[in-house]
């Protein structure tokens, strides 16, 4: 068989005894410290219909996106958010982490070696969260429809609710995708975040398939 | 040009030299790494351009081509070396010219991961460049089917046909006559 | 409690004679901290693995293989013609060097004549992709040290070629303008007033950088004598492209290796000897003002009319006879290469693709990073000016 070490470089998640500067010494396991295994649940909408509407209408209203590019996509992200297009007067923004982050733009195809970090970085982020699927690859695998390393359908591994073809996509399109993104949200059916809780299990057997260094908890809070 | 290959001949035996595209030279494995030490330093090739290998699965043969560049002649030279071609899993090898071109250790990465060439004593040559647990043949093998491979693995969206583009054309061009009448 | 001050001695590593210091991760002393793969600034979609010691970088490992589709693969299940969608994809902010070096490579081993007027738009093609792969560049030189605005200038001035482009084949980003044979069509009517205007936009927010980015104290302090690249490392890593030229090397393929039409052009390739961070970006600066140079030089050569592409046989039964070749351009960040070998048949044998980041970004960054401040890293690593798709492809 192969003579790939792919060991050695996930040393570091296994028990070991740390040191601190002060002489402490204490066990640390990274599995279970650092992280908490809990499923996620689903969010009903509010009962007060006026109060859930505000609150839709807000989340409309502040597109955060995670300045995350995993495919040939990004590069009209740049031009998106300078003075040509200027996505900024429709309140959209580019976060840096995931954390911060209410939108997901998948940039095209997703390789498998991003596709964890897609997987990472998508249930990292707070909710409510959606992800837009940007050009053909993240519908049917696109001009890599055949390619061993590429994804066909991204909606097998995380929720998508907006998609937009084409290849590659004009800046306005993705204008129009967030236009459509944000009708979807204010009338309520943009719901892949609870569709991912619900589905929970159907997706983590399609991520674990292609994923073969599953070296992290199922949800990653 | 003629000249280098006259002061190669001496040292080394060469059983092609093809100038039809650029020069490119044949050699016999065990002198691959001492030619290319005598071009880097005498004959003044300094820049490793490339190595790649091909898949000749017919002749169950791995080519294996070190481009090399001058700056002061201002030419190209192509080393070419055949060397057997292992079924998988086993591995081919090759010695490794990493100690010449510090660059070549990426190289010798990716075609070790990619045609499972392995390289001993490259730095770092067992650690995977691109892939991520890969499990089945190396990809670039002739033999590895990239779709078979992407069918089972993930999941065709319906709706895709793939027409042989001479014969779809044809059918376009010049109908059959049943399907014209019809 | 312990003392965090500078002065704590036991808090740093024991330096060894020579100099170096053991990295010991269990010590406590270092930690790791990972750059990438969400983009950082403009460099795309790979990560560095960094083993700091306080803010300063001990140890630097790449790591690629985030954008990998296996084109080389794909390419040799597809025919020649069908793989042109494919190649303009490898690279995205440059398709065209690619569609150049794949189209050459196939002219070549085929034998097909290209007309002269199609060599002058291929030549103004390639010129227009790295004018506006320069811009793309300055934008992500300054925003990774802070200075957003003239990231937005820039891709103001990149949206003005764009433009350009949009007219020529209908696409922003992936041409497909230049074709096995010449290319798709003549330039329009009243292309080359459209093309003098867009050139003095472009000279106005050049002039504006200059002053702003090149010029500004904080810049000059930050980038001289940052991520100095020794000359010795040139051949040995592999250095080509703008990043050699600023080490003192006179390195320019299309110069040296005069190809398409530039062998009919006028300019002297710029040399700068200090090879830190801001010779570099000064350089890159310096070319994209010399690509409007010969933006012009081209336009007023260019004959209107003429023929743009040279009778090629059925694209369908395309064969090329056996042979092997390797084709070469000198794209913003170095070589780029095209190795292809045909076996007779319909298809390709192989296809290697030689991106100039193949080696900067893996062993020249991964020396480069070493003993650059934390804050630094991004800033060097676009210095590099590397692009991960044409690593992995």
């Amino acid at each position: 068989m192969a003579k790939m070490n792919y060991k050695k470089r996930w040393a570091d998640l296994e028990k070991r005894i740390v040191v601190s500067p002060e002489g402490e010494e204490f066990e640390v396991d990274p599995m279970q410290d650092y992280f908490c295994d809990a499923k996620p649940r689903v969010h009903p909408p509010n009962k007060i219909a006026p109060l859930e509407k505000f609150a839709n209408w807000c989340r409309a209203e502040s597109i955060y996106i995670l300045g995350f590019g995993t495919g040939c996509g990004a590069i009209e992200m740049r031009p998106l958010s300078s003075a040509m297009y200027d996505a900024y007067r429709f309140g959209v923004n580019w976060r840096a982490t995931p954390r911060q982050a209410t939108v997901f733009v998948i940039g095209g195809y997703a390789s498998v070696k991003t596709m964890k970090r897609i997987v990472r970085s998508y249930e990292q982020m707070q909710g409510p969260k959606f992800v837009l699927g940007l050009c053909s690859c993240t519908i049917n695998g696109g001009m890599y429809w055949d390619s061993y390393n590429t994804v066909n359908r991204l909606d097998h591994y995380i929720p998508v609710d907006v998609y937009i073809t084409g290849c590659m996509p004009r800046p306005e399109a993705l204008l129009d995708a967030i236009d459509q993104l944000k009708k979807r949200i204010k009338s309520g059916r943009a719901e892949g975040q609870n569709k991912y809780a619900e589905n929970f299990e159907w997706y983590k057997a399609n991520q674990k398939k292609i994923i073969k260094n599953w070296d992290m908890p199922d949800y990653s809070w | 040009m003629e000249q280098i290959i006259e002061n190669i001949k001496k040292q080394f035996t060469l059983s092609d030299v093809t100038t039809a595209h650029g020069t490119y030279i044949t050699c016999e494995k065990k002198d691959t790494v001492s030619l290319l030490t005598y071009l880097k330093d005498v004959e003044g090739f300094k820049h490793l351009v490339l190595i790649t290998a091909v898949d000749w699965i017919e002749d169950n043969k791995f080519q294996l081509t070190y481009l090399l560049n001058s700056p002061k002649l201002k030419t190209e030279l192509g080393v070419r070396t055949f060397i057997e071609r292992s079924v998988w899993p086993e591995e081919s090898e090759m010695q490794s010219a990493h100690h010449l071109w510090p660059a070549a250790k990426t190289y010798q990465r990716e075609l070790h991961e990619m045609f499972g060439i392995d390289f001993p004593g490259s730095p770092e040559i067992n650690d995977p460049l691109i892939l991520e647990w890969w499990d089945d043949i190396p990809p670039y093998r002739r033999d590895f089917d990239t779709k078979k491979y992407s069918e089972e693995t993930y999941y065709p969206r319906e709706g895709r046909s793939t027409n042989d583009p001479s014969d779809y054309m044809k059918d376009q061009l010049y109908p059959r006559e049943g399907e014209k009448n019809a | 409690m312990l003392d965090y001050g500078v002065n704590n001695r036991e808090l740093f590593p024991e330096t060894k004679s020579d100099g170096t210091v053991d990295i010991d991760l269990s010590s406590g002393k270092f930690v790791k901290v990972w750059q990438g793969p969400q983009h950082p600034g403009i460099t795309g979609n790979m990560s560095l693995e960094l083993t700091i010691l306080g803010d300063e970088v001990m140890e630097s490992k790449t790591h690629v293989g985030y954008l990998h589709r296996g084109f080389e693969k794909l390419m040799e299940r597809r025919r020649f013609i069908n793989n042109f969608p494919l190649v303009c994809r490898i690279c995205v902010p440059e398709p065209d060097f690619n569609e150049y070096c794949y189209a050459a490579a196939l002219e070549e081993l085929a034998g097909i004549e290209i007309p002269e007027n199609a060599q002058w738009i291929r030549t103004l093609i390639l010129e227009m992709a790295r004018l506006q792969s320069y811009m793309m560049w300055m934008g992500g030189q300054a925003g990774s040290l802070g200075m957003g605005m003239i990231g937005q200038w820039v891709y103001w001035a990149r949206d003005r070629v764009l433009q350009l482009f949009e007219e020529l084949s209908g696409a922003r980003i992936y041409h497909i303008y230049i074709i096995p044979g010449g290319v798709r069509e003549n330039l329009p009517e009243g292309f080359k007033g459209r093309m003098e205007q867009m050139l003095q936009d472009v000279e106005n927010v050049l002039k504006d950088v200059d002053r702003v980015l090149f010029h500004n104290a904080v810049f000059k302090k930050r980038t001289i004598g940052l991520g100095y690249i020794d000359p010795d490392w040139v051949d040995e890593y592999g250095i080509t492209g703008p990043n050699a030229r600023a080490a003192g090397f006179n390195r320019d393929i299309r110069k040296n290796y005069p190809y398409a039409k530039y062998g009919e052009l006028d300019f002297e390739p710029i040399v700068k000897k200090d090879s830190d961070v801001f010779t570099r970006a000064r350089l890159r600066f310096e070319d994209a003002r010399l690509s409007i140079d010969l933006i012009r030089q081209i336009l007023a050569k260019t004959p209107d009319k003429g023929e743009f592409k040279a009778k090629m046989p059925s694209m369908l039964h395309w064969k090329i006879p056996p042979g092997e070749t390797y084709v070469k351009a000198e794209c913003t960040r170095g070589e780029y290469g095209y190795y292809v070998v045909t076996d007779g048949s319909g298809y390709p044998r192989r296809i290697n693709v030689r991106g100039p980041s193949y080696t900067h970004a893996v062993t020249l960054a991964e020396k480069l990073m070493v003993n650059v401040n934390l804050a630094d890293v991004a800033g060097t690593l676009v210095s590099i000016h590397t692009y991960p798709p044409e690593i992995e492809r």
